[in-house]
């Protein structure tokens, strides 16, 4: 006679899906030689000052819990900080910092998200939205932007996917990962629609700063939506600063206060050592970014007239670090052709499909790598395409 | 930027790069770069292409020192003067006005410390304006036109993320 063993797992654990992106990474990881274009983090180390001032940090013994919210000289710069986006927040109550942006999300939609609330997420998007959502009880929506558009999300997508009905909707722009941009204009839209069905928008703006032909525009700044607004941001992909963890949320004060209720209890506060890193990034780094950033548009315009020149059709993508382009003639399916492309050229790539409904036929291409890896993997997929 | 500024930029940065290259990423097309370098050439802005070379990794002796000048200046002769006689000689690699205690900082290049201070003791201290010279020899060099020489940042990153 045995005794069964039944899974520990939560039915929550045993339902969330591994991602899309793992099957690549354990590819990616056999392989040697390999040129990958598959990465979501910056190519750039955080910028020495940053550095710096986290060593001094660590050396002074600063290894404390701060206040739940964060350091208030760190919110302090924060909210002067953001006022370059015409974002304008107290910092004692309108901001809260956060482990990484990632954190941010998930506070909001637990903060926000009642049992069976539907939350709309624009796809193509980062993969954490959908999971986030199904984690906080509420029903994720997908709403699909089309290549047609450029992946900007419009009032349409929105009355298409039947987003009336959602309490909250998610937004990243730029985006990962289409490297889309949305302008003043085509955020009004939006807001319009947000305005008319109630509905609460979750920002994610985690690439502000990484905008190359315009600036950045938060849908918080449009009438009437600070008021219905989270903006997420952090130091991740501007500075950086990915592994230090450390985003912030801004928002009304209701809504900051109920993610920092949860904040208190789950995460308590954010790592010391980063927060020193983020008050020296912001006083000291602009520099460093904006060098950053003037590399990465470079090396965007490169990527793009590449993949045009090899005939897949790859639109203007116009902040981030991610273009978008369609795979080539005779190739309907980005999965098979990212894992021929990794096993015949040893060049990583991720499938579209990856990144939710819209994404099929796509490959998301990162372009946080040297010049020297990218001119490699744009010759390795050149012959690739060439070849069949 | 406008694109010569531009252009600037990417040639310091790697001047080895192929034009179409470098037209890509600046989104014009490979004959305006061209024409750009031409102008960028004619100007007098760009004056060479160089690599930037370790010496300590080079198999051979390569000595260079940083030597500062002091000089007196009379009716005739001004600092034009005693720069052109210093530059034209092949040891100088580089040639500098400077502001502080000393006037000329040169850089000195042989193939040996004794090639190098006979070169100052023989053709730089007897010119008649030159009061006064100190030479420092560079032990070690760690950076050097922007490249850093050590081991850059790890790059710890997983081969594919979300």
């Amino acid at each position: 006679m045995s005794e069964e063993l039944t899974s520990p797992l939560s039915k929550r654990a045993r339902q969330t899906p591994p991602s899309g992106i793992r099957r690549f990474f354990e590819l990616a990881e056999e392989m040697d030689d390999l040129v990958s274009l598959g990465v979501g983090e910056p190519d750039f180390s955080a910028p020495w000052a940053a550095r710096t001032a986290a060593i001094d940090s660590l050396e002074k013994g600063r290894t404390s819990y701060t206040a739940n919210r964060g350091r208030r000289d760190l919110r302090e710069r924060i909210a002067e900080h953001v006022s370059r986006y015409d974002l304008h927040y107290d910092p004692d109550e309108e901001v809260l910092v956060t482990t990484g942006a990632s954190e941010g999300v998930d506070l909001a939609m637990r903060a926000l998200v009642d049992p069976g609330d539907v939350v709309a997420v624009p796809e193509p998007s980062y993969i954490s939205y959908g999971p986030t959502v199904t984690f906080a009880g509420g029903e994720p929506l997908s709403v699909r932007t089309r290549a047609e558009t450029d992946f900007v999300l419009t009032y349409d997508d929105l009355e298409r996917a039947g987003a009336a009905e959602a309490s909250v909707l998610v937004l990243c722009y730029p985006n990962n990962p289409t490297g889309a941009v949305m302008s003043r204009d085509e955020l009004a839209e939006v807001a319009e629609f947000a305005r008319e069905h109630d509905i609460f928008v979750l920002s994610d703006e985690i690439y502000a700063a990484l905008r190359y032909e315009d600036d950045h525009v938060s849908i918080a700044t449009l009438p009437g939506m600070r008021e219905r607004t989270v903006v997420f941001n952090g130091f991740s992909k501007a500075y950086a600063m990915t592994g230090l963890r450390l985003g912030y949320a801004l928002g009304p004060p209701e809504v900051i206060d109920g993610m920092n209720r949860i904040h208190q209890y789950t995460m308590l506060s954010s790592p010391t050592t980063a927060q020193y890193a983020a008050i020296e990034a912001l006083e000291s780094c602009d520099d460093a970014v904006a060098e950053m950033r003037t590399e990465f548009d470079r090396r965007r315009q490169f990527v793009i007239s590449r993949f045009n020149e090899l005939g897949m059709d790859c639109f203007e993508a116009k902040g981030a670090f991610y273009v978008f382009p369609q795979c080539p003639p005779g190739w309907e399916n980005d999965e098979e052709f990212a894992e021929a492309l990794i096993r015949e050229e040893r060049v990583a790539l991720v499938p579209g499909r990856v990144f939710g409904a819209g994404g099929e036929g796509h490959l998301r291409v990162s372009y946080a790598s040297g010049m020297r890896d990218l001119r490699t993997a744009l010759d390795r997929i050149e012959s690739f395409v060439e070849s069949r | 930027m406008e694109a010569k500024r531009e252009l600037l930029d990417l040639l310091l940065s790697d001047a080895r790069q192929s034009t179409e290259d470098i037209a890509r990423q600046l989104g014009v097309d490979a004959a305006t770069v061209e024409e750009l370098v031409d102008e960028l050439e004619a100007e007098g802005a760009v004056r060479g292409y160089q690599a930037v070379v370790d010496w300590d990794s080079v198999d051979e002796g390569h000595v260079r020192a940083e030597v500062e000048l002091n000089v007196e200046l009379d009716r005739e002769t001004g600092y034009e003067d005693i720069a052109q006689r210093i530059a034209k000689f092949s040891q100088v690699a580089s040639l500098r006005l400077i502001s502080g205690d000393y006037d000329f900082a040169v850089d000195v290049e042989g193939d040996s410390m004794h090639d190098v201070s006979n070169f100052v003791s023989e053709q730089i201290a007897p010119i008649p304006e030159v009061t006064q010279t100190v030479t420092h020899f560079v032990m070690r060099t760690y950076k050097e036109r922007g490249v850093y020489f050590g081991d850059g940042d790890d790059d710890d990153r997983l081969a594919v993320s979300p």
